[in-house]
């Protein structure tokens, strides 16, 4: 049912792991379904120098975070926001259909991803305006 | 090459030697059609019928013309289901069955209610029992039949036919048992559990494939399910497939003989596997019921992981294991089987059924239990549910 690709990403993803000092992360999906993706970005001026990926689920989400994470390594942060799940599915060459879901949440990974950093770049700034404003 | 451990003998198993020295001549040689009446097809009907003694015989039938064959245990299932709701339709046109039954008898419950019987579906407590007390609750005046499954194909739990079966008899309800688990794994004897109708197969017992029966006992009434032909009574035309029908008497007799002496020894794999995975492997949890079990088959959630990808990194060692989860099928939620037994859904989309097989060794185990704690740390190592707060 698997192609060897998505078989050979899921007994190796490169990317697999959590990461320290990461500045933006995305969790999305839920146990009842099966897939619980986590994807840790490190962004330095708005550039993804580095992703990786922790995820609860099967061989199609495991290999679709880690092809995001393959993916968005290097971009600018608006460039990650453009990628899709098609070009996961892609790279992957293959999915059953009932697991195309799967690159779908490892877009939704990213984006979750990316806004948790946005959300923690305004939340630096109100401390800082707020610090500004008390001096 | 990769070491092979086949781990899945409660999906199929393979065909024994015995059994396949039975099939192979009625290919070639014995090749008759068993309807017709020259020597070719007498031969051919003479193969049938020992076949039919066979298995009249490993289930204690009263009379071999009670097994109809048919191709398998969906087959039968479907057949009993629908038959007979339908053959007593004018009396009523109530059916109780339970949660955790296989999808044979579930999907053809649901198809009798599509056309306008009501069906109840009995919950199970935590080891996949069913309550007597909630059987009888749900007796009604219109109810025909109840379908209740021997042993349970994910978890192995085996329920208390024979109480169920009084219970129905008492209210005047014809009963019927899916036990295509059961053979060979239980002692299933047609009369003292007082079952009317059961579905069996050939495939699980080192029969081959393509073969099962529905054991329909005499007075009992049923639609005929296939019209063209007066086999099986005229129930169910179609020329038989007598070297697989050959092969299944043979098995089902090999079943029986071999029962105790298999169950001895799937008991001491069963033990010897559980003891190493508890040694080597935490947060896990061995669903089904503690005593009232077959031994080969072992139903186990691991915490924090998923069992697909659980399967797919033992497949890649040449350990072969099925998942209790629907995962695989394009229903995303876990199996109705452990959702039915109160697991929860993360705890149950971990799950991983062993189906041990006779002719296992401990090396074998060994093997398979290094694999499996390799691909369970693998996991867990990627996995964003941490063990906080678990026991």
């Amino acid at each position: 049912m698997y192609n060897k690709k998505v078989l050979s990403i899921f007994e190796n993803p490169k990317n697999a792991g959590g990461m320290k000092g990461a500045n933006g992360i995305g969790k999305v999906g839920n146990a009842a379904c099966g897939d619980i993706m986590k994807i840790y970005l490190l962004i330095e001026d708005g550039i993804i120098k580095d992703a990786k990926f922790k995820t609860f689920g099967c061989c199609a989400a495991i290999a679709s975070t880690d092809v995001a994470c393959d993916l968005i390594k290097g971009m600018k942060i608006e460039d990650a926001l453009k990628v899709t799940n098609k070009q996961v599915f892609e790279i992957l060459g293959d999915l059953p259909p009932h697991k195309i879901h799967c690159s779908v949440l490892a877009e939704e990974a990213i984006k979750a991803a990316v806004d948790d950093y946005y959300k923690r770049l305004e939340k630096e700034k109100k401390a800082s305006d707020k610090k500004a404003e008390e001096e | 090459m990769t070491r092979k451990v086949y781990l899945d003998n409660a999906a199929t198993t393979p065909v024994s030697s015995e059994v396949l020295n039975e099939m192979l001549p009625c290919f070639n040689l014995l090749y008759g059609n068993s309807s017709s009446i020259h020597s070719f097809g007498r031969e051919a009907a003479a193969i049938v019928d020992r076949a039919r003694d066979r298995i009249a015989a490993a289930i204690n039938a009263k009379n071999a013309n009670e097994i109809y064959f048919t191709s398998g245990g969906s087959e039968a299932d479907n057949w009993a289901v629908k038959g007979i709701a339908h053959a007593y339709a004018n009396k009523g046109k109530h059916i109780i069955t339970s949660k955790i039954e296989h999808s044979a008898v579930l999907e053809a419950c649901h198809a009798l209610e599509n056309e306008g019987f009501e069906v109840t579906y009995l919950p199970v407590d935590k080891y996949g029992l069913v309550s007597i007390a909630e059987l009888m609750h749900a007796i009604r005046k219109d109810t025909t039949l109840i379908s209740i499954m021997a042993v349970n194909n994910e978890v192995g739990t085996i329920q208390n036919i024979k109480t169920i079966a009084k219970t129905a008899h008492e209210n005047g309800i014809i009963f019927h048992t899916d036990a295509v688990q059961a053979l060979g794994a239980v002692k299933l004897d047609v009369q003292d559990m007082e079952i009317d109708a059961m579905s069996i197969s050939s495939h699980k017992i080192y029969g081959p494939k393509g073969a099962g029966a529905l054991y329909l006992k005499n007075g009992i009434r049923i639609d005929s399910l296939i019209s063209g032909g007066n086999q099986e009574r005229g129930k169910r035309g179609g020329t038989l497939n007598v070297p697989a029908i050959a092969g299944f008497g043979k098995a089902a007799e090999i079943a029986v003989r071999d029962l105790v002496i298999n169950q001895q020894k799937l008991r001491s794999i069963r033990e010897y596997f559980l003891s190493k995975v508890k040694e080597n492997i935490e947060y896990i949890h061995v669903n089904g019921h503690p005593q009232q079990k077959i031994q080969g088959t072992v139903s186990i959630s691991f915490e924090m992981i998923e069992g697909e990808s659980i399967l797919m990194l033992l497949d890649l060692e040449g350990v072969a294991v099925s998942t209790s989860s629907a995962c695989t099928s394009n229903i995303l939620q876990p199996s109705h089987v452990l959702r039915a037994m109160g697991i929860e859904d993360e705890i149950a989309q971990g799950t991983i059924r062993f189906s041990f097989g006779k002719n296992i060794s401990k090396a074998d185990v060994d093997y398979a239990v290094e694999v499996l704690t390799n691909a369970v740390k693998k996991l867990r190592a990627i996995s964003p549910i941490t063990k906080a707060g678990r026991r």
